[in-house]
């Protein structure tokens, strides 16, 4: 099939692909774009050039993308096809039996997670055994509950598009891999329409061909700087910036602000042993964020020390004016020559005993 | 008593001459943990803390009695480490290290099974059994000896949550970091089964977060087959679905994982859930103390 990738707005960009029809689709790293409007099937030049502009002009929003959407900056235009059946196909990794496992759907299209809801038996499920490989038998497995059989010459090409994913799947440290929908033409022939690929973040450093495709375009501004300094953040929609040693632990305290009745702005895991300059770099991500009205920072010192987190905090507000009201809360190894520190320096800021209490104070100043 | 380690565990450190291994190894050293030996291949010879170190786990369990191993060695080397532990008969095996790749991961638990040893995490802080022994990264100080198993898939959390139970006047039998990745070497239920065959356990404290269907697969055990009161909190009931939360396996993927489903099941199974983790001390205090 014939497509091309254009960036921003290129009235000759259909030429080269046969059509019309043709199918616009917005370039981004979520899915569920189809529902958000950002695939477009259109029948002229003029209603090419308009769906085009459409989508480039707005953020897209889909269920992938938080509420304040993703940036299109790049779209494929296809030749529209005449479909017969679309398919799904994917592999993920079954956390429970500790293995991949291939999924196969005659009821492509849609998302998978709504067929699996509603028609768990149209989705089918086959365990692959990391030492065999993925085989010939569970292909059978697969085809012969599809109604009606296709033809020999499609279950053939199926049959190795299957083994070649899974050869994908592992090769390059996959978390996922999905086709969605894999197509059966009117002309009998299998095309690909849509895929999605999910890299094992821990197996990068073995996958150097795979870092190289990273696009810190799609990426939120203060999360790349944060990925930078090698820090666990994550922006969200609230207003009270936390800083916390510990994912476990930040994504708890995320919990206990919400129910105080506040929104957390962030997940932002300094680190069980997280150094000086870790938390300096950490507290200057929350201060650039516009949105923040105010901060919780909840240590417990275990491996990380007290006076440590001190230090670094006493540093950034050296750096960077911290204008938000600061709340701390501070447990673990070396407390007491941690909570001097804070004392001791001109910094404003209040000391809760408890992280109920912590939260308690950081949501009254925000409401 | 205590579940897979206690005073009669000998641990041989892997990795013991880099940073992490050799601050961690006097750590150990300092709570009474018995450390027989290190491993760096390579380094045979030459001594960490005094403790002798080695080329090879075998010769650590042959020469020195190792039953335990501790792994800090980087994630490149992590499954090779973990591997070359159970081939050489260690039965408790806690591999500290984070950033192992998922795949590395599944064909080395395959493995592990084969040769009935226990793999604790990886990505965990470990395991210990206060009073007794402490193989890992823990701070030792904020446990205390007692009647309450914690099995937990945080760090940090875990000793704020241990902190809480030893101010509420509760000490631990054991407590098990179960670790952070998508495939770890043991479950809660695991665990359960070896708390519950414990005697001196009394109850036990489990910590989950989102990613997985850990908590589910434990609450229908709890129901069909553990005895003893249990407490349960969920980490991430605000977290964003498709998000990895610190951890590699906290991510709700696939309309899996959420915390609430996990909160839902466990209460349904009548498991006292505590949603606000300031809470816990006092909920765990009512639970443990009219049992």
């Amino acid at each position: 099939m014939q497509k091309d990738f254009v960036s921003g707005l290129q009235p000759d960009a259909a030429k080269s692909v046969p059509g019309p029809p043709w199918v616009v689709k917005a370039q981004i790293h979520a899915g569920g774009r189809g529902k958000g409007g950002g695939v477009r099937l259109v029948k002229t030049v003029k209603e090419l050039e308009d769906a085009a502009r459409d989508i480039l002009s707005h953020p897209l929003v889909t269920h992938q993308t938080g509420p304040s959407g993703q940036k299109v900056r790049q779209l494929l235009i296809e030749e529209g096809l005449a479909i017969d059946r679309e398919f799904y196909l994917g592999i993920v990794v079954d956390r429970k039996l500790e293995c991949p496992a291939m999924l196969f759907s005659q009821a492509g299209g849609m998302e998978i997670e709504e067929v699996s809801a509603q028609h768990p038996e149209l989705v089918l499920i086959e365990n692959i055994d990391i030492t065999q490989g993925f085989m010939p038998y569970q292909a059978r497995n697969f085809f012969y509950a599809l109604d009606p059989l296709p033809d020999r010459g499609v279950l053939t090409e199926l049959s190795a598009i299957m083994s070649k994913l899974y050869e994908l799947f592992i090769a390059k440290d996959c978390s996922l891999v999905e086709i969605n929908p894999l197509i059966l033409t009117k002309s009998g022939m299998l095309v690909a329409l849509d895929a999605k690929i999910n890299f094992d973040d821990n197996a990068l450093y073995r996958q150097s061909d795979i870092v190289q495709l990273h696009d810190a375009n799609e990426m939120d501004e203060l999360e790349a700087r944060a990925s930078e300094y090698k820090l666990n953040y994550i922006r969200l929609d609230g207003n009270v910036g936390a800083m916390v040693n510990g994912a476990g632990l930040a994504m708890a305290i995320m919990d206990v602000i919400k129910l105080a009745g506040a929104e957390p702005a962030n997940f932002l895991d300094v680190g069980g042993g997280a150094s000086e300059e870790m938390v300096t770099n950490g507290l200057k991500i929350i201060l650039s964020d516009k949105r923040v009205k105010a901060i919780l920072i909840n240590i417990f010192g275990g491996i990380m020390r007290c006076d440590v987190l001190a230090r670094g905090v006493v540093k950034a507000a050296k750096e960077v004016k911290i204008h938000v009201p600061l709340i701390v809360r501070l447990e673990g190894t070396n407390v007491n020559e941690g909570r001097a520190i804070l004392k001791e320096s001109d910094l404003d800021f209040s000391v809760a005993q408890d992280m109920e209490e912590a939260a308690r104070m950081v949501a009254e100043q925000v409401r | 008593m205590s579940i897979l380690v206690d005073e009669n565990t000998k641990v041989v450190v892997q990795g013991i001459t880099g940073r992490e291994g050799t601050f961690h190894t006097q750590q150990m050293k300092v709570y009474g943990t018995a450390i027989v030996a290190g491993v760096t291949p390579g380094k045979g010879g030459a001594t960490v803390e005094g403790i002798p170190v080695l080329n090879r786990v075998k010769d650590a369990v042959d020469g020195y009695g190792a039953n335990a191993s501790c792994i800090f060695v980087p994630p490149a080397f992590a499954s090779d480490a973990t591997l070359e532990s159970a081939e050489a008969g260690i039965k408790v095996i806690v591999c500290i290290t984070e950033g192992i790749p998922t795949l590395d991961m599944i064909k080395t638990v395959r493995f592990l099974k084969k040769c009935g040893a226990v793999l604790i995490g990886p990505n965990t802080p470990g395991i210990i059994s206060p009073g007794k022994t402490k193989v890992g990264i823990m701070p030792g100080y904020v446990h205390k000896p007692g009647g309450i198993g914690v099995i937990s898939r945080s760090g940090t959390l875990t000793y704020e949550v241990v902190d809480q139970l030893t101010k509420a006047g509760f000490g631990q039998s054991t407590c098990i970091g179960l670790g952070g990745d998508p495939i770890v070497g043991t479950s809660f239920i695991d665990h359960l089964r070896w708390f519950g065959q414990d005697p001196e356990t009394t109850g036990v404290v489990i910590i989950g977060e989102i990613g997985g269907t850990a908590e589910e697969e434990a609450a229908d055990y709890i129901a069909r087959e553990f005895n003893k009161p249990v407490v349960a909190f969920i980490a991430g009931q605000t977290a964003p679905p498709g998000r990895r939360m610190g951890h590699a396996g906290a991510i709700i993927s696939g309309g899996k994982g959420k915390a609430q489903d996990k909160i839902k099941a466990l209460e349904s199974h009548g498991i006292e859930v505590v949603l606000n983790l300031g809470q816990l001390g006092k909920t765990a205090l009512q639970v443990f103390k009219n049992s």
